[in-house]
């Protein structure tokens, strides 16, 4: 049993989750993730450790309200506790030996770029931040991005935040003047780190991104996170979740994590129904 | 009073409707008469030729013995010298490769029933756990066993026993490792394996779920926390792919992925979250008891059309024959001689499995046919599941965190097949982690194996 020690809605559909997991936080690095099951008869479903404190023995969590799990979740408040959390699992981000990194984020993938971010930062590099999301109420972590460091644009979609934009016009707009980056690591929607690497393939810059897969035991044995990477099969799980971008396929993962898209709607539609008239 | 029936006295089977529907235990429990009746088939050789096919050597003819008398106390202690899970070897071993292999009565019509009796004696006892001693506590010695598999739950149980105070760590939330995970509720009970588990808490064995050794806590780690030794069993749980076009088609999945979501997530049970395809027409690929699991579980989630393929012949299937049997009165159906070569599909989601054909050319060093594809000749099967069941490999988290133990390059870990001693001092390791995927009761034995090591270790160094 996990405790949730603090609550913190960071936008209509995101929130932050304290949890006291000494163990895990112990343990944890950039990029790494846990899995969850919020009660008995719940799922197991990934989510990246946003920050730790190895001190006080906790772990902080993002998650994106989608489906019927995150909801659930939703419901928990500090005090309550969570059935089970297990990590950190995945490979930490290799953060070693980069002196000019561009960190690109879509959306809730800012959960993972924030801290992966700061510890490119705390190892010396020149670290850039862009940060996109579809308008100006589903921004989060702006303050945290821009303390990390001050070279950080963040646009929006529909412009509502004053500065319209997609983050891989941003990206090419900046490589047209200078593309003396060693790494641009990118986390958000599939499409969009899609579209990072065919920018990142014409200027022959490493890319790295983070993947996020449909996994049940996050530890190598069920092989629903497999991907192709290199033509071969990779499993986000263990070998990831950090790849090179370069050769990810990224058109079958993006069918690979809609699998459960039928079920997902009705488990969620029947959830809601639950709590309609509550 | 010896029972000259040839053939084995009958056991009772769950209906074949109730079958398609749910997951209750296929075979039931032999009853006391037909139990009595089946043991005086034995004729108790003097050679005991049952006990040689044992991989654990339970002294097989003495336990028949006494269950003849109605001795099941008895019988029961005499299989737990040798097994310390025979409600769960009674259920899974491949009697008809092992000891029911080598009985005499086998060669004029069937074997003594040697696995039923097994589960008979083990069911009857269930709740008697406690009933064996438990030694006094050895200076609070400490071990530290990572999985809870049957080779770990073995060892903790042994170790248990001699009054070791004993912790298990399992990655998942449920303990139980391929037990929980794998095998279906249909072969073997979940109440079995959780009164096998309640039975090694009740003698101090503590379990920690949601422990991955290497991620959460290091080898180094459980010796600062006071271990004096640990076991690993941490099994073979990597699935195989065949890396095949459209191997990452939705729809295409590795029998672990599909057995865990029913096994583990309940996920055909409207009331559990993890989502699961009701498949209509799937294609198993592979011959192990792992794919007629996931065939079987596959007819019970209501598929209309369910086919197993295999490159090889029937004779050659590993599976257990019971299992094919009742796969089969299931209405599985099976392909022999043929082996995929594409999934194919549509938007990205599984249509169907071109198959090539195969024919035998001999046979190899271990008796099994040797296949080759016949050339030009395909066949196409519809599926909108393809459920990959071709075998496991060792997992390579343990092998990238633990540096400090020798692996070999299949990342499996280097450990004397004796005594289970690895690179590391006071650090031992057993089961599929060791051997590469094989089978519950060599597993169980090495978990043995290691728990009198530990023992023999840790008391001449006390």
């Amino acid at each position: 049993m996990f405790k949730i020690v603090e609550k913190e809605a960071l936008n209509l559909n995101v929130s932050r989750m304290k949890l006291y997991a000494p163990y895990i936080a112990a343990k944890s690095l950039p990029g790494q993730f846990v899995i969850l099951r919020v009660d008995k008869n719940g799922e197991r479903i990934p989510l990246t450790v946003f920050d730790y404190d190895k001190t006080n023995g906790t772990i902080d969590i993002i998650y994106q309200k989608v489906g019927m799990t995150t909801l659930k979740l939703d419901k928990k408040n500090k005090g309550d506790v969570i059935e089970d959390v297990v990590g950190p699992l995945g490979k930490p981000t290799n953060i070693k030996g980069f002196k000019k990194v561009m960190i690109i984020s879509g959306g809730v993938g800012s959960a993972i770029a924030c801290p992966v971010a700061k510890a490119f930062k705390e190892s010396g590099a020149d670290v850039e931040f862009i940060s996109g999301f579809r308008n100006k109420d589903l921004i989060i972590l702006q303050d945290k991005m821009k303390k990390i460091t001050s070279k950080c644009i963040i646009v929006t979609d529909d412009g509502s935040n004053g500065k319209k934009g997609l983050v891989t016009n941003i990206l090419s707009d900046k490589l047209k003047k200078n593309s003396s980056y060693d790494l641009i690591f990118a986390v958000g929607p599939i499409p969009m780190m899609n579209a990072v690497c065919n920018i990142t393939k014409n200027y022959n810059i490493k890319a790295v991104v983070s993947m996020t897969s449909i996994m049940i035991d996050g530890t190598g044995m069920c092989g629903g996170c497999r991907l192709s990477v290199g033509g071969k099969v990779k499993f986000a799980c263990i070998d990831g979740p950090d790849f090179d971008g370069h050769t990810v396929d990224f058109e079958e993962a993006a069918v690979r994590n809609t699998a459960f898209k039928d079920e997902e709607k009705l488990s969620k539609e029947k959830y809601c129904n639950l709590f309609k008239g509550v | 009073m010896i029972n000259k029936s040839k053939f084995k006295e009958p056991i009772q089977l769950l209906g074949k409707e109730e079958r398609r529907t749910g997951f209750k235990e296929v075979e039931f429990t032999l009853t006391d008469e037909n139990a009595v009746k089946e043991s005086l088939r034995c004729l108790n050789c003097k050679s005991s030729p049952c006990a040689k096919g044992c991989p654990v050597g339970i002294d097989i003819p003495k336990f028949i013995k006494c269950v003849s008398q109605g001795l099941i106390s008895e019988a029961y202690d005499v299989i737990c010298k040798s097994n310390f899970l025979p409600s769960i070897c009674g259920r899974v071993c491949s009697q008809e490769k092992q000891c029911e292999a080598r009985c005499v009565k086998g060669k004029i019509g069937d074997p003594v029933a040697i696995g039923r009796l097994e589960k008979y004696v083990a069911d009857k006892m269930i709740y008697c756990f406690q009933k064996r001693e438990v030694k006094t506590l050895k200076e609070s010695k400490k071990i530290a066993v990572i999985g809870s598999g049957p080779s770990g739950l073995t060892c903790a149980g042994e170790l248990g026993h001699k009054g070791y105070k004993v912790d298990v760590f399992e990655a998942l939330h449920t303990p139980g490792g391929v037990l929980a995970y794998g095998i279906p509720a249909f072969r073997l009970p979940r109440s079995v394996l959780e009164s096998e588990i309640k039975g090694l808490k009740e003698i101090g064995v503590r379990i920690f779920t949601n422990m991955v050794i290497g991620k959460t806590l290091s080898i180094d780690d459980l010796f600062n926390k006071g271990y004096n030794a640990v076991y690993i069993a941490t099994g073979a749980g990597l699935p195989k792919f065949m890396e095949l076009p459209g191997e990452g088609l939705a729809g295409v999945c590795s029998a672990n992925e599909f057995l865990t979501r029913i096994n583990l997530m309940k996920a055909y049970d409207p009331k559990f979250d993890t989502p699961i395809k009701f498949p209509k027409k799937v294609v198993v690929v592979g011959g192990g008891n792992v794919a007629i699991d996931a065939a079987r579980s596959a007819v019970r989630l209501g598929a209309e059309k369910v086919s197993v393929i295999y490159r090889r012949g029937e004779s050659d299937m590993p599976a257990r024959k019971e299992e094919i049997f009742h796969a089969r009165e299931e209405g599985v159906e099976f392909v022999f001689f043929k082996t995929p070569i594409e999934f194919f599909g549509e938007n990205g989601i599984l249509k169907g499995v071109k198959c090539a054909c195969m024919k035998q050319e001999g046979k190899d060093n271990l008796g099994r046919s040797i296949v080759i594809p016949i050339s030009e000749e395909k066949i196409y099967l519809e599926a909108d599941m393809a459920i990959i069941s071709v075998g496991n490999k060792v997992n390579r988290l343990l092998c990238e965190s633990e540096t400090d133990l020798s692996f070999d390059k299949n990342n499996r870990i280097i450990a004397d097949k004796i005594t289970t001693r690895t690179s590391r001092k006071y650090v031992y390791a057993g089961g599929d982690a060791v051997t590469g995927a094989a089978t519950v009761i060599l597993a169980m034995e090495a978990g043995k194996r290691a728990a009198n090591q530990i023992d023999k270790d840790l008391s001449s160094n006390a």
